[in-house]
């Protein structure tokens, strides 16, 4: 027992039943681990030995009182901080596992397999921000779409929009289930990164809500699915490096993708599809902006990434070299879109813009390559080996 | 050293994480350990006394019965156990808006305890309400009648009944109490304590005096386990104590008087020698 009297605690009527613990804590943490406790509830004087003796304090009957003293445990010794609040930390070790980022972690808590743990191969300073914009620029399929605007094109127009949406569901389908499969690996000290794949998933799910309504708008059948689009996709769902996956599927296909849903909504038959078009291809621009973000800081850290990346395109060449890549049908789909008539002339236009929106696409690969620190010749050859599926 | 196996009894599904975490932590520090579990502290008892198992984590009427049997020319010890099984009590609680205030007025009513084995529930709470001289309609909560209330259930049923009005009053750990509070089971201020029994001591490590020389060494890595140690921490929680203490036995006098006056311990006895 310490020279000085304890501090004293009146518990009135309030029994440990209905939270008087609370106080017996507080007043054993600010009474320096001794606390005269009286009270006058009913059950005080069974309740608090019993809850004294399952916290490892002594508790003993003292005069109008109980004299309690702390136990000589603590539950927090060895505890860590996960990291900084504001900022992520290079490396977030398993033992941190679910903990909000800058919270004191009890020593002993289970270790969980969390691979992508390194700040360097998934961080972006502008995670934050796309996040943000991500969330405030979610839009409801059921009012953002004007389902029932009118339509007057004809029904081959209608077939090839079809077919059209039956790719883009299918590519947007491999878009939501890539980055799904590393958003169970990322560690969650690196939240920013965690929520806005989370978004993007999100996203992707609606895109494939919206082009599977839109294919089902006048007509019971959807379109074709090929082996060779399917080849191209299994090659991006079979990666298992993040910044490899992340830069053939947001910064190549997705980038390309930007051009195709833009292509698309200028040459919509009807407003609906014009509608979907733009507002997915308002999601993907942030999805082709996190990627490019968090790659060009890794190559920044890691030069040699460039050569595996380089690689990668190559590999996935060599891959599909043996299939058809983009089906005939797309192609075409696009070009009636773009006619928007059977006449020579609306076909000739129509197969020169889907001439045009494959160079568009090759621009802008070219031009993201180079952002990625590729040289103008690399990024010209590189792009070049982009699959012919577009994603 | 050879391996030490310990005796245990399966109250519940974490008896199996809890000593698989202790036969871990023995091994780490060279105590080569194993553990067999029973379904009934009687089981264990015989176990024990037959030399299947070395060391027993018993109940405090388990180690009565084996305290019992041994008296005749052998020696039981208890020779560690946990913080919180020292001083226990247990309460009677009536309904608040009831008629029932003291003990007597138990007389003639019915009253809810646990299990038929359970000390903290039933046995020792009887054997008070008997000093006191009442003798109130006994309705037993049989929840896995053999291991001597360890589980929770039978207490929780009493209280279920009480609160129903099936019963005038039931018998529960100290502990309990506020447990099942917590839980939201037992409102604040929906029950009175009409009793509360003298303090007593639960379990502990039972070894006979053939015990090997590694019981020593179980003992003192027992009582050196630290819960400020996180490999230890999640063992001591699932067990429920902060820290081991060296074994006493004169926590268990009023379980001894209440199976002595019971009959319980003769009539035990008496089973084993009929087997």
């Amino acid at each position: 027992m310490s020279a000085t009297a304890p501090a004293e605690l009146e518990l009135v009527d309030l029994g440990l039943d209905e939270g008087g613990h609370l106080l017996v804590e507080r007043g054993l943490r600010l009474g320096g681990g001794e606390l005269l406790v009286r009270g006058g509830a009913a059950t005080v004087a069974i309740d608090l030995p019993a809850w004294c003796r399952a916290r490892g304090h002594a508790c003993a009957p003292a005069a109008g009182g109980w004299h309690v003293r702390a136990g000589q445990i603590d539950r927090w010794r060895g505890a860590e901080r996960a990291g900084e609040v504001a900022a992520p930390s290079a490396h977030a070790p398993a033992r941190w596992g679910l903990a909000a980022r800058g919270a004191l972690v009890e020593a002993g808590a289970p270790t969980l397999d969390l691979p992508l743990a390194d700040r360097r191969t998934m961080w972006a300073d502008e995670a934050a921000r796309l996040y943000a914009q991500a969330v405030a620029a979610q839009w409801d399929p059921a009012t953002a779409i004007p389902w029932d605007a009118p339509a007057d094109h004809p029904a081959e127009g209608e077939d090839a929009v079809v077919q059209l949406m039956t790719y883009l569901i299918e590519n947007e389908t491999a878009a939501l289930l890539v980055p799904a499969r590393f958003l169970g690996r990322v560690h969650p000290h690196f939240r920013e990164v965690m929520q806005l794949l989370a978004v993007q998933i999100a996203d992707e799910a609606r895109h494939v809500e919206v082009f599977t309504r839109r294919a089902c708008l006048r007509r019971d059948a959807l379109g074709l699915s090929t082996a060779g689009g399917q080849a191209s996709l299994a090659t991006l769902f079979d990666e298992p490096d993040f910044a490899i996956a992340s830069f053939l599927l947001s910064v190549l296909g997705e980038g390309s993708f930007l051009a195709l849903l833009g292509f698309v909504r200028d040459h919509a038959p009807d407003r609906c599809t014009a509608a979907l078009a733009r507002l997915a291809a308002q999601d993907e621009a942030r999805h082709v902006a996190f990627g490019l973000a968090h790659l060009r800081r890794h190559v920044d850290e890691e030069p040699a990434l460039r050569g595996r990346l380089a690689a990668a395109i190559e590999r996935r060449h060599a891959a599909l070299a043996h299939t058809a890549g983009l089906n005939r049908e797309v192609f075409d789909a696009l070009v009636l879109l773009a006619a928007g008539g059977w006449a020579p002339a609306d076909l000739r236009r129509g197969h020169a813009a889907v001439v045009e929106l494959v160079r568009t696409m090759d621009e802008g690969r070219r031009q993201r390559l180079v952002r990625l620190g590729f040289a103008p010749d690399d990024a010209a050859r590189l792009s070049a080996l982009h699959t012919r599926n577009f994603m | 050293m050879t391996e030490l196996v310990l005796g245990a009894v399966a109250y519940d599904a974490k008896v199996v994480p809890i000593w698989d975490g202790f036969k871990a932590y023995f091994a780490a520090r060279g105590l080569p350990f194993d553990y067999v579990l029973y379904t009934t502290y009687e089981r264990q008892v015989e176990a024990h006394l037959r030399g299947h198992v070395d060391v027993a984590w018993n109940s405090p009427l388990a180690w009565l019965e084996t305290e019992h049997a041994a008296a005749a020319g052998r020696r039981a010890e208890a020779i560690a156990m946990r913080d919180t099984d020292r001083d226990l009590t247990s309460v009677v609680l009536a309904r608040a808006d009831g008629p029932i205030a003291t003990p007597a007025d138990l007389a003639g009513r019915r009253l809810g305890v646990g299990a038929r084995d359970s000390p903290q529930a039933t046995l020792i709470p009887l054997d008070a309400l008997a000093a006191a001289g009442v003798a109130p309609e006994v309705v037993l909560h049989d929840v896995l009648v053999g291991k001597h209330g360890d589980h929770v259930g039978g207490e929780r049923d009493a209280v279920r009944a009480l609160l129903a009005g099936t019963v005038d009053a039931a018998c529960v750990l100290d502990a309990n109490r506020l447990a099942f509070a917590r839980e939201g089971l037992l409102p604040p201020g929906a029950t009175r304590v009409v009793l509360q029994t003298e303090p007593y001591d639960h379990c502990n490590f039972t070894v006979l005096d053939d015990a090997p020389p590694a019981v020593t060494r179980l003992r003192e890595l027992l009582l050196a386990m630290s819960y400020d140690d996180p490999e230890v921490r999640p063992l001591l929680d699932l067990e429920g104590l902060t820290r081991w203490l060296p074994g006493r036995t004169s926590g268990y006098r009023a379980l001894a008087r209440a199976v002595t006056a019971s009959g319980w311990l003769a009539a035990w006895a008496a089973g084993r020698a009929a087997r």
